[in-house]
């Protein structure tokens, strides 16, 4: 029961991390998730039924089961390299705000500043948004897709909050 | 052929990976061991299948150590054949990226051998747990390979699609692993041997594999988990979108069929949750492909509209439907390959894939012009291509079957098929670039040069090279798209041995009981 509910509270956290716009964020989200998934394994192992393998004699049927740790053991070492590399990821970018990039080759060539009504999108928030994606040197108009419209007005609040 | 030889699908690239890794930058070394490698493998592949044409299924315990201890290795015609094509694919592919000059790195060669590795391993073990590894071993490489095959320095939004990607894989990857873990408190093993049939008489392990069957599913992404595809596999670069599309989502649906066909054993009360998933996962996928505008982002999400097809095959769960699937799946993977290549070649020459932005392709390139035409055709199912023979067969399995509505759903999406194909076509090839409009819009960024660096001037001579496609860059989409065009006009003897395949998983006995005599 007890293993049941630290699941739960990892899966919950994970989750809630994952609602989170950063990637560091999504990124310690996994590293709960995947304690979960190893505690799913661990208790896949009948924990309620087996003891630990201490004294003599030993009978298998009520010591822990090596397989379940065995899984567990691979699993951390996959996860582990993963979240490295997440974590280069996360640096790589110029901010770690994964929502704000274009997604795609030219997706709306139609797009760009000009077309914003003023309400959503102020010119200097542009500029920054630009900034960002490195799209500046390239010509006379900054070009914007739908995602970095959709994610400018709240990179807009988190502005104003710092 | 003994079974022993099994393993040396995954330990010879292994080695030779580790061993490129070791003696560093070595073009010619790097170049010589990987193709021979990839080649070896494919041919391995091809005398798997003359193989299994006569005898039946084989297994391997590794190291010898005895059944239930030892991972098993097990090869039936269905994986013979997958072998083969994942082969084929991984040769073609890696010639294209050798030549696209996309991938420099000394690292390719070492990825690319662990990530075939990884391929080979993931249709060739017998056992869950294993299968969970094996696809992370498949996945580790594909992310270095996803970030490694730009030209310059990787731009913004291959971060994005890398971002995407990998946490998407490792949230799949968790799931799996979690139901991996559901199975072997239920079932008690994670052996497919001993798990035969268990998920048919005991709901618990029904429920523990759907969990392993949902992760599955959003790796080949099935309607309503396909949204990563689309956005992420166009932004790597060509050659590693080819690649991808050919091997990762289709290791996937080869893990859901056997893992249906052995675990669940056919059990028909859930056929029909297959059934309605994948025709929504038909249409969606196609109708998405609608709003697209470059070749990449349209191919994509007629990866996922043929992905339905591919499964409709496992759930009608008939003879005549799964093999109807398994040729379906042969073909769609040397077809989708050869269209991302031939489009993925203009991409890399004219510096865009967006549709009314390049010359005229028709005039200056027929070569790949006819490729893309017979791909094409061939993807929407017209004759003489594999494409007809793999729909025909699908709508009338599925009409035997009763499933009339797929049937119709099969028909419909075929013609918005064609619409997509004939958009690229006229948008690539006819179409083209004409003076009035372009100071209106701004030009095509080339795929994987660093938009921040270049002017408006720069991107304009990228985008109108004064010399041709080359051979390297042109063989690789040719070369598949003869092999649909063959596999068009004998479609015979595919149709033979994947009757073979779907025998094998319609009565699993004989590869069960040579999985439990490894």
């Amino acid at each position: 029961m007890t293993i049941a509910i630290t699941i739960g509270i990892l899966v919950a956290g994970a989750t809630y991390l994952f609602l989170q716009r950063e990637m560091l964020r999504i990124i310690l989200g996994f590293i709960l998730l995947g304690h979960a998934g190893n505690l799913i394994l661990i208790a896949a192992g009948g924990t309620d039924r087996r003891e630990e393998p201490f004294g003599t004699p030993v009978d298998t049927s009520v010591v822990a089961d090596p397989l379940p740790q065995a899984f567990v053991l691979t699993a951390i070492v996959i996860a582990f390299s993963i979240t490295i590399f997440m974590l280069v990821l996360a640096v790589t970018g110029k901010d770690d705000d994964d929502t704000t990039e274009p997604h795609g080759d030219d997706d709306d060539p139609e797009f760009n500043v000009s077309t914003l009504p003023k309400g959503i999108i102020q010119p200097e928030d542009v500029t920054t948004q630009s900034l960002n994606m490195g799209l500046t040197d390239h010509g006379g108009s900054s070009r914007l897709d739908t995602t970095a419209q959709a994610a400018a007005p709240s990179a807009q609040q988190q502005g104003g909050a710092r | 052929m003994t079974a022993a030889l099994l393993p040396f699908f995954i330990g010879i690239p292994f080695v030779s990976a580790g061993l490129l890794s070791i003696f560093g930058n070595r073009p010619a070394l790097h170049v010589g061991l990987l193709m021979a490698n990839l080649v070896g493998s494919m041919v391995a592949g091809f005398a798997l299948v003359a193989h299994f044409t006569g005898s039946g299924p084989m297994a391997h315990g590794v190291a010898l150590w005895p059944f239930g201890i030892a991972i098993p290795f097990a090869a039936d015609m269905f994986t013979a054949l997958m072998l083969s094509v994942t082969g084929l694919l991984s040769v073609t592919c890696a010639v294209f990226a050798l030549y696209s000059g996309y991938a420099t790195s000394q690292y390719l060669a070492p990825l690319l051998l662990v990530l075939v590795a990884g391929v080979n391993g993931a249709l060739l073990t017998a056992d869950l747990f294993n299968l969970f590894v094996f696809v992370e071993v498949m996945l580790l490489p594909s992310y270095g390979l996803f970030v490694l095959a730009s030209r310059a320095k990787a731009p913004f939004r291959q971060i994005a699609g890398a971002r995407l990607y990998v946490t998407i894989n490792l949230l799949t990857s968790t799931i799996f692993l979690g139901g991996v873990g559901f199975v072997y408190g239920t079932a008690g093993t994670v052996n497919m041997g001993e798990l035969a049939g268990l998920a048919r008489e005991d709901n618990t392990v029904a429920i523990a594999t759907a969990v392993v069957l949902f992760a599955l599913s959003i790796k080949a992404s099935v309607v309503p988990v396909h949204g990563w595809l689309a956005r992420a596999y166009p932004s790597t670069s060509p050659a590693i979108t080819a690649l991808f599309s050919g091997l990762h989502t289709k290791v996937a649906i080869y893990a859901i069929y056997r893992i249906y066909a052995v675990v669940f054993d056919g059990d028909s009360r859930f056929l029909w949750v297959g059934v309605l998933l994948f025709s929504l996962t038909m249409i969606i996928g196609v109708l998405g492909a609608v709003g697209e505008t470059t070749t990449r982002s349209i191919l994509a999400f007629h990866m996922v509209s043929q992905i339905g097809y591919i499964l409709l095959g496992v759930a009608l769960f008939t003879e005549f439907g799964l093999t109807a699937g398994i040729f379906y799946l042969l073909h769609h993977m040397i077809v989708k390959a050869s269209l991302f290549l031939s489009t993925g070649a203009i991409e890399i020459k004219y510096g865009t894939g967006t549709l009314g932005r390049v010359p005229e392709i028709l005039k200056r390139e027929p070569v790949i012009a006819v490729a893309f035409f017979v791909a094409a055709l061939s993807l929407a199912g017209l004759p003489p291509f594999s494409g007809f023979v793999a729909k025909v067969s699908l709508i009338m399995a599925s009409i035997q079957a009763q499933e009339v509505a797929a049937a119709v759903v099969m028909i419909v999406v075929s013609l918005f098929t064609v619409l997509s194909m004939i958009k690229i076509w006229s948008g690539v090839f006819w179409g083209g670039r004409t003076s009035k409009d372009q100071p209106e819009v701004e030009p095509g960024l080339p795929a994987g040069t660093n938009v921040g660096t270049l002017t408006r001037q720069q991107t304009e001579q990228l985008a109108q090279p004064t010399s041709r496609i080359g051979v390297g860059l042109a063989a690789p989409a040719v070369i598949l798209a003869a092999v649909t065009l063959g596999l068009g006009l004998g479609a015979e003897m595919l149709m033979g041995l994947s009757q073979t395949a779907a025998a094998g998983l319609l009565d699993t006995s004989s590869y069960v009981n040579a999985v439990m005599n490894s």
